[in-house]
């Protein structure tokens, strides 16, 4: 097939049918994405109504805002309002916590900055003299931004590291055994760490993996290969986004994450702690990481977990147990405009994209 | 989301750069990627992270085009 062809709906319908063919010979399955790219894209083309009622397409913990862990929200809040001046990007500003959300800080006067990438946050801390802690949250896609930002060595800044690894979370998913029978793999975070980086998780599961790009013709294609996987009896990395993934990835950015992170237990918010799933900065740049640099401010930090009353499900969302047309809030109650969980703040959440685009 | 559209790179300066997205400039940071003027690159947050083929940025540029996403474009992070 012409790759020039990928979003032509002749093509688009062939695949359809080669999927449905597939899947006859199958039982039911459900195949797991994790990336907010790839659920804009399914929901904005409407791709899951042309897939057979067996192939369940669900969205895991792929939104780097909404696993973002409370504590840690809180923690900037409580560095915000001691008087630091805090950036982030503009999708965590209103995620909701215990004490708030770090909108409502900067409501109060505190100095909370939306910046679009780290070098616009390094540029303040140049520019204005002032002591400026960024919130790196995000995926191995954003790393390795924050590697440059560490490796820079600036003066008055520094990270508060929040940074989570993907082929972890889906080796935590399986080993808890959660009923998945293929992964999409997502496309920018796999431009950076490459396709061989999800290989165990196949060797240990026995789980097809295919790294996918962004257009409506990728996504299905990767069904499709996975569907041929599971017919097969193959259980593999196979790459459809070749055009962007190489196996080993992006060299340069891996040996700089190498650099500056290391490996750390961590927690999701809405998932317990997944092993080796968080990146801490390395102790060789201890001096630009906020917990280090700013323990005094932290000191005076306490954060006690709170039980969720609401009736909010972005927990069963992010593990692709339910949708948003599950929640009895959904659209009722939660809105963009006023959003109970985090899956409805982010852009990149799947209560957001099914509000927006669905 | 990720920002799956290609752009070209049009200036450089050291690590430091402006691409083109069909007229719409960015300034990116180009740390990560061995890229110079006349590459194409994907950007996320406002760092080249990848480079493309002349042939595969354009083929995406169209389909994403075809699809009217060109101007949907977001830096969030992934
Ligand atoms: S619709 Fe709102 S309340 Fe329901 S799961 Fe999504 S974010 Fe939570």
């Amino acid at each position: 097939m012409n790759q020039a062809n990928r979003n032509d709906p002749r093509y688009i319908r062939l695949l359809a049918g080669k999927i449905a063919e597939q899947a006859r010979s199958l039982g039911p399955l459900t195949l797991m994405h994790v990336c907010g790219t790839h659920e804009h894209t399914i929901v904005s083309s409407g791709l899951r109504s042309l897939l057979p009622d067996t192939i369940r397409l669900v969205s895991g913990p792929g939104c780097p805002v909404c696993i973002t862990p409370k504590e840690d929200i809180e923690a900037m809040i409580h560095l915000a309002r001691s008087g630091l001046t805090v950036t982030t990007f503009g999708d965590m500003m209103r995620i909701p916590s215990d004490s708030g959300s770090l909108a409502d800080a900067k409501a109060e006067g505190a100095d909370v900055r939306i910046v679009y990438g780290i070098a616009n946050a390094l540029s303040i801390a140049q520019e204005e003299r002032r002591e400026v802690v960024h919130f790196g949250i995000g995926f191995e896609t954003t790393v390795p931004t924050s590697s440059v930002a560490l490796a820079s060595q600036p003066d008055n800044f520094s990270i508060y590291s929040v940074h989570r690894t993907i082929p972890e979370a889906l080796d935590f998913l399986l080993s808890n055994s959660l009923a998945v029978d293929g992964f999409v793999d997502p496309g920018h975070v796999s431009t950076i760490i490459g396709s061989n980086a999800y290989a165990f998780i196949s060797e240990r599961y026995g789980v097809p993996q295919v790294v996918a790009g962004f257009e409506p013709g990728d996504v299905l294609l990767a069904v499709l290969m996975l569907l041929d996987q599971r017919v097969e009896g193959r259980a593999e990395v196979e790459n459809e986004y070749v055009r962007a993934v190489r196996p080993g990835g992006n060299v340069k950015a891996r040996a700089l994450i190498d650099e500056t992170f290391r490996q750390v237990d961590a927690k999701w918010r809405a998932l317990p702690v997944i092993p080796r799933s968080g990146l801490a900065i390395a102790p060789k740049y201890r001096e630009w990481d906020a917990v280090h640099r700013h323990r005094d401010v932290l000191e005076s930090f306490s954060y006690t977990p709170r039980e969720e009353d609401s009736a909010c499900r972005c927990k069963d969302i992010l593990l692709g147990a339910c949708s948003p047309q599950d929640c009895p809030l959904f659209r009722r109650v939660c809105t963009p405009d006023a959003p109970v969980g985090p899956c409805m703040v982010s852009v990149e959440g799947t209560c957001y994209i099914s509000y927006k685009y669905g | 989301m990720c920002l799956a559209i290609p752009g070209k790179i049009i200036e450089r300066d050291g690590n430091e750069g402006v691409v083109d997205y069909d007229g719409a400039r960015i300034k990116v940071r180009l740390d990560l990627v061995d890229a110079d003027v006349g590459d194409y690159v994907i950007v996320h947050t406002g760092f080249a992270i990848d480079t493309l083929s002349e042939e595969d940025a354009l083929e995406s540029i169209e389909l994403w085009r075809q699809i009217g996403e060109l101007q949907d474009e977001s830096g969030q992070s992934q």
